[in-house]
Formats: C-alpha cells, structure tokens, sequence
C-alpha cells in the first residue's frame, strides 16, 4: 500500500430527506455524546501524532492529527504525547528527527498532510517507527469536502491495524434511543439517532411522540430495523439510512419485538406472540415469509443469530428464570447455554462466534457479562448500575453498552477484555440502546 | 325485548358517566404528572372518593381504578384488582365497549424481555373480565415494556407505580 491514492466513498445520510413522520424541531438540537475514558490499559503504547501541514489555501475544518489522537487515546491501548511536549513538526520524513521521538518515549510517530483540492480533500498519512527508524505505512486518501472527518478517522484505523493487528473501528457508526420523558406521557419524545462510534455528527432518523426502540443494523449497514410504536401498537419497520426510505414490516397482534437482520441480510429474527404467546419467528424478507421458530408456554424472546446464521441465541424463561439457549434452525434442537446466576438475557454474539454477552443480573444488580460459548466460563465486564444492550464491535475487541450514570441513561464501553473503559454522557435526555454498526465495506 | 332495550339503555347512560369520570380524573393526573415526577399516576383513591360524594343518586356511579399494579416480576393479580376488575366486568357485560389493556413493567432487566412481562400482565387483566364473562375479542393488549414509566426513578416506590396495567 506504498503511497497509493485511494478515493474513499462515504456513507452520508442527509437529515433534510426526512420521512414524513419525523419531526425535525429546530430548537432542540442534536446533542452531541462526548467521551470520557474511565480506564485504560496499565502500558499503553507512547505514540506521536503531529500536527498536520495544511496546503492549498484556506484553513481545514477539523484538526486531523486531533481526531487521530482522540482515536487511539479512546481505544485505551495508546498514549498520545501532547503537541506542547513536541521538540519538532516533521512535515515530511526528511524533517524528522528520530532522537527528538525518543526522548519523549514515543514508540511511534505519525506524520502527515491535509491538502485542498477544488471539491476534495486529500490526506497523506505515514506511520514509523522510531526504534527501527523506518516507515511502517504510508498512504494518500481523498474523499469530499465533508468527510475530512472520515479521512481522519480512515488513518486511525490504518495506525490501530499496523500497530495492533487488529482491524480498527474508528470508521464506524452506531445508533441509539434518545429519549425525552418526565412523567407524563403527553410529553414523551423519542428519537432513533445515527453517530460516529465517537459520538460525533449524531443525525436524526426517526422523532416519534411513541416509543422507538430495539434499532438494529443490516449486515451491509445500509439499513436499521426497529420496532416503533406510532401506530398506536408496537410494529417492525425497516429503514434506509441513505434515503430515508422505510416500510413497515410487521402489524401482528400483540408483541411485534426484537428485530434483528440475519448474517445473510434475507431474514429478520423477530419475537411475536400472534399465537398466544411470545415466541420467536424469522420473517423472510422478500416474501414476508414467517417462520415459527420456538414452541414454548414460557417467554422466547430477544434472538440473535449465530455468525453462521444456522442457528439463533434467544432469552427464555423455560426453566423458571430468564436464560440464554440456542436452537439449530434446521434441526430445532434447543440447547441451554447459560448456567450461572439467575438472570441472563438478550445475548449478542461476537463476530469471531465463540463468545456470548449478555445482561447478567448478579445480587441484585444488573451487569454485561460475556461468557466463553465452548467452555462455559463468564466473565463480568462492568461495574456500573442497570448496564443492559450490550453490542460489540465488529472487531470484536471492545462492546458499547447503556447504563445509567448521575441519574440518567448514558452510553458506556468497555473492551472484552474489560482493560479498556469509556462513556459517552449525553447533555440532554437518556440515551440507551446502542447497536454497533458493521464494517461498511 | 322491551326489558333489553331497557338495559342498553340504563348501559350507555352508565358508560357515559364512566366516561365523564375518567376524562376528569385523567386531568388531573396530566396536572399532577406536569407539576411532581413523584406523584405519578394515582388515579384510584383521591377521585373515586370524590366522585362518590357528589353522587349519592340512585344510579350506581362509582368510579373504578382503572390502573392495576403488580408485584416485581409478577403477573399475578392482587386482591384489590380483582375487586376492582369484577366490578368492570359486570358493567362491560352490561354495556360492552372494546377496551384496551396498557401492560407496563419496571426498569429493571431487559427492555424486550420487560415487554413480553408487560403483555402478561395485560393478559392476565384480560383472561380475568374474560373468566367473568366479558367478551375477549372485544379486550386488545398492548404491552409497552419499561419504555413508559408513570413515575421516573430508579426508588422502589418508583417501580411499584411503573408495574401496572391501564385500563384503556
């Protein structure tokens, strides 16, 4: 990947093609979710970012080498040096100095350069390393006048990757419930928001007087599925993230619940209790083909699909308490894969498949636990007050999760291997139901 | 004949009276909601005593509780919601509308899971009128889970206004 110009396309939702339904106020603005690291690992990695060189005129939006260092300081396995330790601003290799880097303990250096062209940026980006003195990548990427934002966050991931081995996520998305309410129901307010992972440019999706909840990404993230209740009862809708476009996909008597789009993108797992009792369906999406998937008097709900979409983890409360068991689709053999405390619910798998989470209700209170699907062991990953709706990221290295902090919902995360620890606090309302988005490409 | 269009219409003059009741006490709920988080939604006690008061006619006009509440992960009736929803089974079988069962829960646990505990307790409010003999195609459940408390909070008593079924 030696100097090549790659043109990245951007997904951009437009908040002015809103559906009908939505109503945009003005006045109450997006607010957006800013990041508090609450833990880190014990050695996080020294790496230097300096800022970057600015060419073709005018001043550039954002502050790339910012962006990048907010990036790797919130993954919690690096330690930005601060600009104002810097003894020198390379602009190119031939600037730099290696002994200015290793005076300050920095294993790593970034450099780099913001260039404007008449509809584009570009941005060349190169990662050494300063023990061995060379260049470890480097790369030229262009994209929209917009998406400086995303060119910064596109190094991130390149820099994470080289470093880590592990694929970056500082590309990626999320959305979530934001939720106004006070009591009186005649002044609820529901929001289906769309953000970075960071928090940044939260757009508007869907505004209802009606709750909104359980939002969920297709495989592709170019659509969300969710359950809303502006018909007066709750209903499954789909929606385009590009156009805005959306279609009601379920209106069963009774619970309509639980969405989640299958690995494949054809089906949805869902939870419908039309036949009496909630049990949990897959809708063929084409044909809006239903199957019924569980056959129990007890409660079946919140499925998740296996990585090989053969099968679906779900709740149920078959053997007396809320716990986790998985049933073969083709087979319908159902397997109980929780065993500890009596509390487990609403698992999300990881994407390599060998490990759950889950909300796990211990003395009382509820955490997210994750548990090693083939040996059975679990491990809780927070410590925080009526944390629920875990969802992890599709490098299955960290989860975001909501949980209520000083009296209100937030968003918080923690990496699996619980080293890592961050929220997200919202300057108005609760917010809660994060769902991770996948890898956009 | 003469005798049931005697009742229908004994049925409608009770229903509108009903509703009268309902409509001023669900203002005052909005009052109470807008005014303290805490009070929430007490509809039985304040309003059915004053509604006795002004109306010691002839025509039985009591105003029911129409908010039911359970305990923690229960969908059980108590005993006062059994009085209360046998008193609204004869007036439904007397003069049946179609009715809506609200199924709420607390914030406690998982928001789909609370929803499929909501929709049990909406059924077993709808299988009780159904066992007194109201007509249950005419009864439609929706659960709505955790997602509209009465009362915001995370205190006990918070909870225990926010497990409940709202007869609709």
């Amino acid at each position: 990947m030696k100097n090549s110009a790659k043109l990245l396309v951007i997904r951009y939702v437009s908040i002015a093609a809103l559906s009908f339904f939505s109503v945009f106020s003005a006045n109450s603005a997006l607010a957006q979710l800013t990041i508090e690291i609450t833990q880190g690992v014990d050695s996080p990695v020294p790496i230097a970012v300096v800022p970057f060189s600015v060419t073709g005129g005018e001043a550039v939006p954002e502050d790339v080498a910012a962006i990048i260092n907010a990036d790797l300081r919130r993954s919690g396995l690096f330690r930005p040096i601060p600009q104002g330790d810097m003894l020198s601003f390379p602009r190119n290799q031939y600037e730099i100095s290696f002994r200015d880097w290793r005076i300050l303990g920095s294993e790593y250096l970034v450099i780099g350069g913001v260039t404007r062209k008449a509809d584009k940026y570009s941005v060349r980006f190169e990662l050494f390393n300063v023990l061995s003195q060379r260049s470890v990548h480097v790369q030229t990427v262009e994209a929209g006048l917009e998406q400086l934002r995303d060119l910064a966050h596109y190094a991130s991931d390149q820099v994470f990757e080289k470093i880590t081995g592990i694929r970056g996520i500082f590309s990626t998305q999320m959305i979530y419930i934001e939720a106004f309410q006070n009591g009186n129901v005649e002044q609820d307010k529901f929001r289906l928001m769309l953000a970075d992972v960071d928090g940044a440019r939260p757009r508007l999706l869907l505004e209802s007087r009606q709750p909104i909840l359980s939002p969920s990404w297709s495989p592709n993230g170019q659509e969300v599925v969710y359950v809303s209740y502006e018909t007066g009862r709750p209903a499954i809708f789909r929606q385009e993230l590009a156009t805005q476009k959306r279609e009601q996909l379920t209106n069963f008597k009774g619970l309509n619940g639980a969405p989640v789009w299958s690995p494949d993108g054809k089906r949805i797992a869902l939870t419908l209790s039309k036949d009496g009792n909630p049990e949990i369906y897959t809708l063929d999406i084409a044909s809006k083909q239903l199957a019924r998937i569980t056959r129990h008097f007890a409660i079946d709900t919140e499925p998740n699909w296996t990585t090989d979409g053969k099968g679906v983890i779900f709740t149920s409360n078959r053997g007396g308490k809320p716990q986790i068991y998985q049933v073969t689709l083709a087979s319908g053999r159902i397997e109980r894969l929780t065993f500890e405390g009596d509390y487990n619910a609403r698992p999300r798998v990881s994407p390599d498949g060998k490990s759950l989470v889950m909300v796990h209700r211990e003395n009382g209170v509820f955490h997210i636990a994750a548990q090693d699907i083939a040996s059975g062991d679990m491990r809780i990953l927070t410590e925080t007050y009526l944390d629920e709706s875990p969802t992890i990221a599709p490098n299955g290295a960290m989860l975001m999760y909501a949980t209520r902090y000083r009296g209100k919902g937030i968003l918080a995360a923690v990496s699996l291997d619980a080293g890592v620890k961050f929220r997200l606090p919202s300057k108005q309302g609760d917010v809660r139901e994060p769902a991770w988005s996948p890898f956009f490409d | 004949m003469n005798n049931t269009t005697t009742m229908r219409g004994l049925g409608l003059a009770l229903v509108l009276s009903v509703l009268a009741g309902c409509s001023s006490t669900s203002t005052q709920d909005a009052d109470a909601g807008a005014g303290a988080t805490d009070t929430g939604v007490t509809t039985g006690g304040a309003g059915s005593a004053e509604v006795n008061a002004v109306e010691e006619a002839p025509v039985q006009e009591e105003v029911l509780d129409t908010v039911f509440y359970f305990d923690f992960d229960q969908s059980m009736l108590r005993p006062d919601a059994r009085a209360a929803l046998t008193a609204h089974a004869e007036r439904l079988k007397a003069s049946p509308r179609s009715l809506r069962l609200e199924g709420h829960g607390d914030e406690r646990g998982t928001r789909e899971y609370n929803m499929a505990l909501g929709e049990r307790r909406g059924i077993a409010v709808r299988d009780f009128l159904s066992l007194q003999g109201v007509d249950a195609s005419m009864i439609e459940v929706v659960s709505y889970g955790e997602e509209r408390p009465a009362s915001m909070g995370s205190s006990d008593s918070a909870y225990s206004q926010n497990r409940r079924v709202e007869m609709k």
